[in-house]
């Protein structure tokens, strides 16, 4: 045995629960991150074997290629309906979806509020990044005021485009939520508050507590029209005012 | 007996009436007797207190069409459905009345009608909303349609297990239409 | 065996029970609400799964969950309802699911009213939902039957990885007639290796999944999946003959119409008319060979149904259009009477021939 094969150790490597597979994500997007934080959760919580994920329509649609786990593609928007029969068919597994702001809470509120109001025993983690990234950089709920996408060529205009949506915040007032934080994954201390804010979602979800939801802050340096690092900044500087950070509902903390 | 059984039933009047109810019990009647039988409601909208009505077939052959249009026998129990439903009526074919609801007489002479006041025997004999179990009884008597147990028998499938007090209410409602003879 | 007087909704509801249904997804309206009722009070006493969900399109992805980890699912729906499930069908066609989805059809477009109809005839045969594909579609035309094609519905969806659809109508769904149920019913097990029901780390992740963004392989995925509906043209075609052997006149119908068409059938019998029926018990795959074995020594055929006619194009398709096939019918609720399709007959026969 060399010298330094007896001194190295390893201190970081792929989870498990992640495959072994290149992404098909842009330079800079954040999903690679969040995808990351699920697989340690996974891994850490040794559920690989009980994992069952949905990913529906928008970039992550072929997130089923990069978790080692079963997965299920759904159309857009029915992820928490596609997950609900899962997860009513299967109540031992751990069951959760990955699913975008177009997705969530454009075209799939209905399905995501009336999982949530259920108290569907599943986890979504809702990647906020303000914008449509599969078809092109399109106005989503969660677009900021002014804020400049391809069918806001002059800003979104409140008067015409009507307001975003604090998803954490509404989802809160429902009775069916045992848990809701928004987390952020543009700098390391906010990567590891979110990595713990899924492993307590799923946590819960195994002790049966309820809906959990995880909002992740994440950028979109594509459709932004920024680089890697001005994303995370714009994201710092223009998301976190309007979409505070924070946990919005604990169950076990009331 | 040996004629091929046939009987397309029409009972027709208010939502609340009972008249979904009295089709199940004669329906009972071909089940328990091991005919064919088939039942269609009026349903949706109309039957939230407006008129009802109700297909009964009860047959020694398998049965077409559940909905009756020309019925061989007709039980009414309100005024518009009598003007509805009168001249449906096939030729040679019975209708029964619940006079105390209906004023009109029958002005046809090619059928036979019986007329019972059947709600007001109802109330005057503490059976209030049995009055489609008065004209079932009547019913029976002129058509003899079923035997006295095939009778108890269906009362008692048809009746929810959580309201069984009224069974005897109900043999009570059909005994009453047996005996009553019209002036 | 003992027979039951049951509504048609609540019969195909004990049936599918009886034929290993775990979970059912509904949402109401009429005239089918009382499959959802009679699920919500019976699944949870098996321990099965009832859930009233938000819309008919939650209903049908909650299908498409429950199909995927491979438990037996159904979900049941009336015409406009089953527009809003759709798209949903088309996914789980094309993630090679199983399911049993119920159509109790009532008349349309739009909101139409409750009253009978089978207007989603085209809808159900040829397009529920985007897409290359098919669903099996049973026609029953008594209660008995409902029940029983309920379990034939249910083994179709298993054995060929699909979803299949009895189309119903309000007629049927809400008359009573006796049925019976089997005493002990036999639930048949198929593969399910394919489910994505947690894989206990004891084999690769199964994935169920629709997308397939390169053409080629989309187009193989779709062309082995049309290898599996030409077997089932092939051998899954149901259709019963009545008085067919000698028939003059044959007249096609289904579902609740068929009742009404074999009464007219015996009238015209009784008139003298050589006329025979046939009853397809299955609309996709189309029994076309019953019908055109069936119709070979007639001069002309009548397609009966309660629509502006939209299985007659796959009546003429039988007969390769080889004689006349004329058309009666009666839609928006209307339920045609056998004495207007007796009219028909005489009319197409030019009376008795003797």
């Amino acid at each position: 045995m060399s010298n330094t094969e007896k001194t190295t150790k390893k201190v970081f490597t792929r989870p498990n629960a992640l495959a072994d597979v290149p992404t098909h994500y842009c330079p800079g997007c954040t999903h690679g991150i969040v995808h990351r934080l699920i697989a340690e959760a996974i891994d850490e919580l040794d559920c690989l074997g009980d994992a069952i994920g949905v990913c529906p329509v928008g970039c992550s649609v072929m997130a089923y290629d990069y978790f080692n786990c079963d997965m299920i593609q759904a159309p857009h928007g029915r992820a928490p309906a596609v997950a609900t029969g899962v997860k009513r068919a299967k109540p031992d597994n751990i069951v959760f979806t990955y699913q975008g702001d177009g997705d969530l809470a454009a075209i799939g509120t209905g399905e995501t509020v009336h999982a949530a109001t259920r108290g569907e025993n599943i986890t979504i983690i809702f990647i906020n990044n303000t914008t449509y990234g599969m078809t092109g950089g399109q106005m989503a709920p969660t677009t900021l005021p002014g804020q400049v996408t391809q069918t806001t060529p002059y800003g979104r205009d409140t008067d015409t485009a009507g307001f975003p949506i604090r998803v954490s915040e509404m989802l809160a007032t429902l009775d069916g939520v045992a848990y809701a934080e928004r987390v952020s994954v543009d700098n390391i201390k906010n990567v590891n508050r979110a990595k713990k804010a899924i492993k307590k979602a799923f946590e819960y979800q195994t002790q049966k507590k309820g809906f959990t939801i995880i909002e992740v802050l994440s950028t979109c340096p594509t459709n932004w029209g920024l680089d890697p690092v001005k994303s995370l900044k714009w994201l710092e500087e223009n998301m976190m005012p309007y979409y505070p950070l924070g946990v919005y509902k604990d169950k076990e903390a009331q | 007996m040996n004629k091929t059984m046939h009987k397309e039933i029409l009972l027709a009047g208010f939502g609340g009436q009972g008249i979904l109810f009295g089709g199940k019990v004669l329906s009972y009647f071909g089940l328990i007797d091991g005919k064919e039988v088939s039942w269609l409601p009026s349903y949706g909208p109309e039957m939230r207190g407006g008129t009802a009505n109700c297909s009964v077939c009860i047959s020694d052959k398998p049965i077409g069409s559940p909905l009756i249009l020309t019925p061989s026998e007709l039980i009414v129990m309100n005024s518009p459905s009598f003007d509805k439903f009168i001249n449906a009526v096939q030729p040679g074919g019975n209708v029964f009345i619940d006079s105390t609801l209906i004023e009109q007489r029958c002005e046809r002479d090619d059928i036979n009608c019986y007329y019972i006041p059947a709600t007001m025997l109802a109330n005057q004999n503490n059976l209030v909303g049995l009055a489609n179990i008065i004209m079932m009884g009547k019913f029976i008597k002129e058509t003899k349609i079923a035997q006295p147990e095939t009778v108890k028998k269906a009362i008692e499938m048809c009746v929810p297990p959580s309201r069984s007090h009224l069974i005897e209410a109900n043999l009570k409602a059909i005994e009453i239409g047996m005996n009553y003879k019209e002036d | 065996m003992e027979r039951n007087l049951m509504k048609g909704n609540e019969a195909l509801a004990e049936a599918a029970i009886r034929a290993g249904c775990k979970c059912f997804f509904g949402y109401p309206i009429t005239p089918q609400t009382e499959i959802s009722a009679y699920m919500a009070k019976r699944m949870p006493k098996i321990g099965g799964v009832f859930l009233q969900a938000e819309s008919e399109i939650g209903a049908i992805n909650m299908v498409l969950g429950a199909a995927s980890t491979g438990t037996r699912v159904m979900t049941s729906s009336s015409s406009p309802g089953i527009s809003l499930k759709a798209e949903g069908i088309s996914y789980i066609a094309g993630s090679d699911l199983p399911c049993v989805i119920i159509n109790v059809q009532r008349g349309g477009p739009g909101l139409g009213g409750i009253q009978p109809s089978q207007a989603d005839y085209w809808q159900a045969t040829k397009a529920l939902g985007h897409g290359d594909f098919h669903v099996i579609v049973f026609a029953p035309s008594t209660v008995q039957e409902m029940v029983d094609l309920v379990t034939k519905a249910f083994d179709l969806a298993d054995i060929y990885r699909m979803p299949t659809m009895i189309l119903a109508d309000g007629l049927l769904g809400q008359m009573m007639e006796p049925v019976t149920f089997p005493d002990q019913q036999s639930i048949n097990e198929y593969d399910k290796s394919w489910a994505a029901d947690g894989h206990k780390n004891k084999r690769k992740h199964n994935i169920i999944n629709s997308l397939i963004l390169s053409p080629e392989d989309l187009e193989k995925s779709v062309q082995e999946r049309f290898e599996r509906y030409d077997k089932i043209a092939k051998e899954e075609a149901m259709a019963q003959c009545y008085l067919t052997d000698d028939a003059d006149i044959v007249l096609v119908a289904y579902g609740a119409t068929a009742r009404v068409t074999q009464s007219a059938v015996d009238l015209a019998r009784e008139k003298g008319i050589k006329a025979g029926l046939v009853r397809p018990q299955t609309l996709w795959p189309f029994p076309a060979d019953h019908i055109r074995t069936a119709s070979e020594n007639a001069s002309s055929l009548l397609c009966v149904e309660m629509s502006m006619g939209q299985m007659i194009d796959d009546v003429k398709l039988a007969i390769n259009c080889s004689k006349p096939v004329h058309f009666y019918g009666r839609t928006g609720g209307v339920i045609p009477t056998p004495t207007e399709i007796l009219t028909e007959i005489e009319n197409i026969s030019g009376g008795a021939k003797e």
